[in-house]
């Protein structure tokens, strides 16, 4: 038996190296100036109050986030119930439908939103096309939303989408039948049958889609990129533009340090949710 | 019990469908486009298939992203199974604390992985390229091995191994005989999440790879600055059949095998 316990030490060696120490060096270098002295500027100058560029696009990064995954849930939950409901089998053929685009380049589907949404692009020469042939009452307003926040919540919300249906989908297959049968026993409508007993059930389901969502929508520099322009710059491309562009290290690593403080405190809350509303289910 | 379909729910279905698909179809159908320009069609074509294997650039990308996606998930089965048989056999603390920090690179954010590793090749003083690309990837790949392995690991009866240790085997001879064969589904799983996540990752890359070695990610997106050339659509085209073909094939085996191992029950 001790002999199999030395398995762990080449994992644990490059544990060390590669996992504990490049957290260890962001924080280090958050912490020191261009001649490498130790400094608080770098924190200083994200959380200054008086000049709160910084301070905004962290806000804005937060925002769009929201707003993506909230509509993620909406989109997402519906369809994860439709899913649930299909017959076992063709359960897995569908929802292998959903986890096949995946497997293209993400940044090329999204580079393709962009045929799809720019001004003379394949969606407005679709609408031109319909008011050709509609009467003037009802003509349809062409589609101008290429470099704005709303392309960057539709590209979040397209690259997203599988992760909330997913885990919701998991946990909806997964309710024990007989509960929903003994609620219609017990004269419960359909409506309420899904409040009280299969909306509650699937609540740990929806909180790692949430996670799975929110997660990249914040840290996300490539959709805002592509999509957003250069207006809409989000928190992670701040970051990237310290390290490619402006080269101060420090600073970068500060806000990186900001950032995973943000997603540990953010997974901290949704984690402590769950547990208690999974105790409390038990409970009841 | 019959239920009766909601019309609602396939149209539902169906306008979510669109909303997945309806780029990859724009980007397989320009890929035939013989214009060059994105957005406008100028006739069917093949000629972005033909230009493609002429193009170096993409060609190299190409190479390094299933080199670098073949080689470290290979290291990861390795150091991930052993590390998760290690786990499995030690105490409660040091595995707790081990899987602790195997979640970190999968909790943290891509972009924070990336640069922390950035900082630390800069720090020991290993120029960018090849290699440091190829530690990156180890790094996010091992732990999709070990979540995998580790489930079929607590699923295994422990008594089985220590017989096969009663009867003679040296432990390594048990752990071949006995364990293998048990968790290589879970080992198989993981190499394969973790050969998909390094031919998708982008993110991480971008931060670890030097200017003269790109993986077709960071091709495409330093391409998206200049405009894509439509060559790539073709190149992703051509990947997204290859895996669509490879999927089918591995699912309707799995189906068969499932079928076969059903009617030996019976």
């Amino acid at each position: 038996m001790k002999r199999i316990k030395l398995a762990l030490i080449p994992y644990s060696a490059y544990a060390l190296i590669f996992i504990v120490a490049p957290i260890l060096l962001i924080l280090l270098y958050s912490f020191q100036d261009s001649s490498g002295s130790f400094t608080l500027e770098n924190y200083a100058r994200f959380f200054d109050l008086s000049d709160p560029v910084y301070l905004k696009v962290l806000w804005r990064s937060i925002k769009l986030a929201v707003i993506s995954t909230v509509i993620c849930l909406i989109l997402g939950y519906p369809m994860a119930y439709i899913l649930s409901r299909l017959p076992a089998r063709i359960r897995g053929t569908v929802s292998f439908l959903f986890i096949l685009p995946m497997w293209m380049n993400f940044l090329l589907r999204t580079y393709s939103w962009m045929s799809l949404l720019e001004r003379t692009g394949l969606i407005n020469s679709l609408i031109g096309w319909f008011n050709g042939i509609l009467p003037s009452a009802l003509q349809l307003p062409t589609l101008d939303i290429m470099y704005t926040q709303w392309a960057v919540v539709l590209g979040n919300v397209y690259n997203f989408l599988p992760f909330m249906i997913l885990p919701i989908y998991t946990v909806l297959i997964k309710i024990d039948k007989s509960l929903i049968e003994a609620a219609q026993d017990l004269g419960a409508s359909r409506g309420r049958v899904f409040r009280k007993v299969i909306f509650p059930l699937s609540l740990s389901g929806v909180v790692s889609g949430i996670s799975m969502t929110f997660m990249p929508a914040v840290t996300t520099f490539v959709i805002s990129r592509l999509l957003g322009g250069g207006q809409n710059a989000l928190i992670g491309d701040m970051i990237e533009n310290q390290f490619k562009v402006v080269g101060d290290w420090g600073f970068g690593s500060a806000m990186s340090v900001i950032l995973m403080v943000l997603i540990l405190l953010t997974m901290n809350v949704i984690q402590r949710y769950e547990s208690e509303n999974s105790g409390g289910s038990v409970l009841m | 019990m019959k239920k009766k379909r909601n019309p609602l729910a396939g149209i539902y279905s169906a306008l979510i469908f669109l909303f997945l698909y309806a780029p990859i179809v724009v980007l397989i159908v320009f890929s035939f486009n013989s214009s060059k320009s994105r957005g406008h069609w100028g006739g069917f074509s093949l000629r972005w298939y033909e230009t493609l294997f002429e193009n170096s650039k993409l060609m190299d990308a190409l190479q390094t992203t299933l080199s670098v996606a073949l080689t470290s998930s290979a290291i990861a089965v390795i150091i991930g199974t052993a590390a998760a048989l290690g786990m499995y056999f030690s105490r409660k603390r040091t595995r707790t604390l081990l899987m602790n920090v195997t979640s970190l690179p999968m909790l943290n954010a891509d972009i924070v992985t990336g640069i922390s590793l950035l900082l630390l090749f800069t720090f020991i003083g290993l120029k960018l390229g090849y290699t440091s690309l190829l530690l990156a990837h180890i790094t996010f790949n091992i732990p999709y091995i070990i979540l995998s392995v580790m489930p079929k690991l607590n699923q295994l009866d422990k008594n089985t191994f220590e017989a096969a240790l009663d009867l003679g085997a040296t432990p390594l001879q048990a752990f071949f005989k006995v364990m293998l064969p048990e968790i290589s589904p879970g080992i198989i799983t993981g190499f394969i999440l973790a050969f998909t996540m390094s031919i998708d990752d982008f993110v991480i890359s971008f931060f670890t790879t030097g200017a003269d070695v790109s993986t077709l990610s960071v091709e495409i997106y330093s391409m998206s600055r200049r405009g894509i050339k439509p060559e790539i659509n073709a190149l992703s085209t051509l990947m997204f059949l290859a895996v669509l073909i490879l999927l089918i094939i591995v699912n309707v085996r799995s189906g068969r095998d499932a079928q076969k191992r059903e009617q030996e029950r019976i």
